[in-house]
């Protein structure tokens, strides 16, 4: 059993350059693919989370225009952990997707028009205005929203798991948590369940190093990727800025799932650089970390590298600039849910539907690369 | 075809639907070589394997927040609570997950939960509960309570193929205190209201233990002419038998083993009392559990449980009205 030998967050810094020099010289060899991924996935990669944040920028403009009720949350400086975690999955497998993982959603084909409407309560929005940010998972593509209860998720995900083995299907389940609710029990239950049955199921902690305005220190005495020892799995700490390590440690995880390995959890350690929603000014956070965090912005890494295996990101960037354009303009126009469909649907009325394939579009799952 | 008991009942529909279908999946603590607290899945492993009868880890959240996840990827689970106490261990899954997932994300959520309620057999205050209140308060949870060991089996064959949460109270008290005639193989028993007997002059409505507490009152009761409703389903509520009774009795008696507060019975009350009004001669009448937890003792307990001789003593007075 692997476990990280480093502490938070200094690790977080040496292992990245460390990264990025290895990435710079594997894409000299091989002329842009590195690990398991092709030019293409990279860009990928990219795209995925330059959509999480344009989309996430462009929803807290209209929160404070008044067109986002409630309040807003974003993953600001998170992209990496969900971008590159669900970018390992495949179509078949299932996920529950957290409230800072915006690209996971993306990745699995959730498009931005709807997640706009999503976020402003709108009648086309992935929950048609039952539910708000990003509580939500549209399960025609292999999704379940969350609960604000975190962290809940990680026994559905462990149950979608124990479906799977004692089918004896080859797929996998994935869900993200946070540091915060490591200290709850439902953590304590669903890796304990998923360590007795060694089931196909990845834990990804999205350690950001705050929960509201708790800090870690404040939530747990032992890095919570030693407890995976405990369970009888395999814990490994990745740096969460970096969507290519997320991507190769989920890769290896899932690879370990579907061989009958059982769990793994793969602690992403990164930093929330915005308050816990929008109302909150983080002023609880030292400005010397933020600062430092700031340096290591997993988009800004993925461009360099990209720019220097000869991408060209500004056309990208501006690519995506128009699509989140056209996604809010188009979500601006759609209706507001019908109040008289405020009290239908609490219960299924006919069969029970299953959560449906999500897109995959790793290049992995069409053969080109194993 | 010979009697069977409730007991038997519950295990014969659970049998069956494993037998029917094969995405049916039974998890609990100690409901596989053991057979379970109850013995209601006795012998199951022997016929269906350890892993469709699956001993679990003494976690009622992760029973229940597995379940959820194994139903949405096209699992069927029925679960155990070992007693229906331990669900306050669960009910964040059951009530925040499970319940709500459909109205927030349409995916449907077909779990069973089985839940061993009731007391009067000095359980004491964690296992005698009949939480079923805490549960109608949630959107989402249907909540089926058998009294007989028919019911007892075709409301769990409606129970585990509806294709949402559904709480199955089971009341150990019955468990073989009861016994009748079931018919054999699959029935579905539809979540309505039934007329345990036929009456004219009072109604008394009850559900699971206390349907036999009532026919048992009201049996001879000074020559009065009195029906027993059996609710058989609180989620949905039947409130078209309810307001059926009423008009033709006039006269309503409710009778809970549950904590009187925010019981079901105090819903029927508030059904009838909005929509039955007019066809009221006299007031309603509430028999239910005080609100204290069960107490262990046998006369302590037997103080607050709803007795016969307390049902007839109510009865009495309304008639009287």
């Amino acid at each position: 059993v692997k476990v990280a030998q480093t502490e938070i967050p200094h690790l977080a810094t040496d292992k990245g350059e460390e990264m990025a020099t290895q990435t710079a010289q594997a894409t000299a060899q091989t002329g842009g693919a590195v690990g398991h991924l092709l030019i293409e996935d990279r860009i990928w990669l990219l795209r995925a989370m330059l959509l999480m944040r344009g989309i996430e920028e462009r929803a807290m403009t209209l929160y404070r225009q008044g067109k986002v009720p409630g309040s807003f949350y974003d993953g600001f400086g998170q992209e990496a952990v969900s971008a590159g975690a669900a970018f390992a999955m495949a179509p078949e497998d299932r996920l529950c997707i957290l409230h800072r993982d915006l690209a996971a959603h993306i990745v699995r084909g959730v498009t931005p028009a709807r997640i706009f409407a999503q976020y402003m309560g709108r009648e086309t929005g992935v929950t048609a205005g039952r539910e708000g940010n990003v509580h939500f998972g549209d399960y025609r593509l292999g999704c379940v929203g969350m609960v604000s209860m975190l962290p809940d998720m990680m026994l559905v995900a462990t149950g979608m798991a124990m479906a799977f083995k004692l089918r004896g299907e080859r797929r996998c389940a994935l869900t993200w948590f946070g540091d915060g609710s490591t200290s709850r029990g439902d953590f304590h239950e669903a890796m304990n369940w998923a360590g007795v049955q060694r089931l196909p199921v990845i834990f990804v902690l999205e350690n950001n190093q705050y929960a509201y305005s708790t800090p870690v220190d404040k939530q747990f005495a032992v890095d919570p990727v030693e407890r995976a020892a405990g369970y009888g799995f395999v814990g490994v700490t990745v740096d969460g800025n970096d969507a290519e390590a997320m991507f190769e440690a989920t890769y290896e995880a899932r690879q370990r799932a579907l061989a009958g390995e059982g769990p793994t959890m793969i602690e992403a350690v990164t930093m929330r650089m915005h308050g816990h929603a929008a109302h909150d000014d983080m002023k609880y956070v030292p400005k010397e970390l933020v600062e430092e965090w700031r340096k290591r912005d997993p988009i800004e890494q993925q461009e360099a590298r990209l720019r220097e295996a000869g991408v060209d990101v500004d056309a990208l960037r501006a690519e995506i600039a128009a699509e989140i354009n056209a996604a809010a303009q188009e979500a601006l126009q759609a209706p507001m849910p019908d109040p008289a469909t405020a009290v239908q649907g609490i219960f299924c009325e006919g069969e029970a539907e299953l959560l449906g394939d999500g897109q995959a579009p790793w290049s992995g799952f069409s053969g080109e690369v194993d | 075809m010979a009697p069977i008991t409730y007991l038997q009942a519950i295990s014969a529909a659970l049998r069956d639907e494993l037998r029917a279908d094969e995405r049916v999946l039974m998890m609990g603590e100690d409901i596989g070589e053991f057979g379970g607290a109850f013995k209601v899945t006795d012998g199951f492993v022997a016929e269906f394997g350890a892993d469709r009868v699956m001993d679990t880890p003494l976690a009622e959240s992760g029973i229940i927040g597995t379940a959820i996840g194994a139903a949405v990827v096209g699992m069927r689970p029925v679960c155990e609570m070992q007693f229906s106490d331990f669900i306050s261990c669960g009910f964040d899954q059951l009530v925040n997950v499970a319940g709500k997932m459909h109205y927030r994300q349409g995916l449907a959520v077909p779990i069973t939960v089985r839940l061993p309620s009731g007391g009067g057999f000095s359980g004491g205050p964690f296992h005698s509960q009949n939480p079923e209140g805490w549960f109608m308060h949630a959107p989402g949870i249907k909540i089926v309570a058998p009294s007989t060991a028919e019911d007892a089996k075709g409301l769990l064959h409606t129970a585990i193929r509806d294709p949402n949460p559904v709480c199955y109270m089971e009341h150990k008290h019955l468990y073989r205190r009861i016994k009748g005639e079931v018919p054999e193989g699959v029935f579905e028993t539809p979540l309505t209201a039934r007329v345990a007997r036929a009456g004219s002059d009072l109604v008394v409505i009850a559900y699971g233990a206390m349907v036999h507490t009532a026919l048992e009152a009201t049996e001879d009761l000074d020559g009065a002419s009195i029906e027993v409703l059996d609710l058989r389903s609180l989620v949905p509520l039947d409130e078209d038998a309810i307001l059926d009774s009423v008009a033709r009795c006039s006269k309503v008696v409710i009778v809970d083993e549950a904590n009187a507060t925010c019981a079901a019975g105090a819903q029927v009350a508030a059904i009838i009392a909005e929509r039955a009004f007019e066809d009221l001669d006299g007031p309603v009448v509430r028999v239910a559990t005080p609100d204290v937890p069960i107490p262990f003792s046998p006369p302590l307990e037997q103080a607050v449980l709803p007795s016969v001789e307390r049902v007839k003593e109510a009865c009495r007075e309304l008639l009287e009205y």
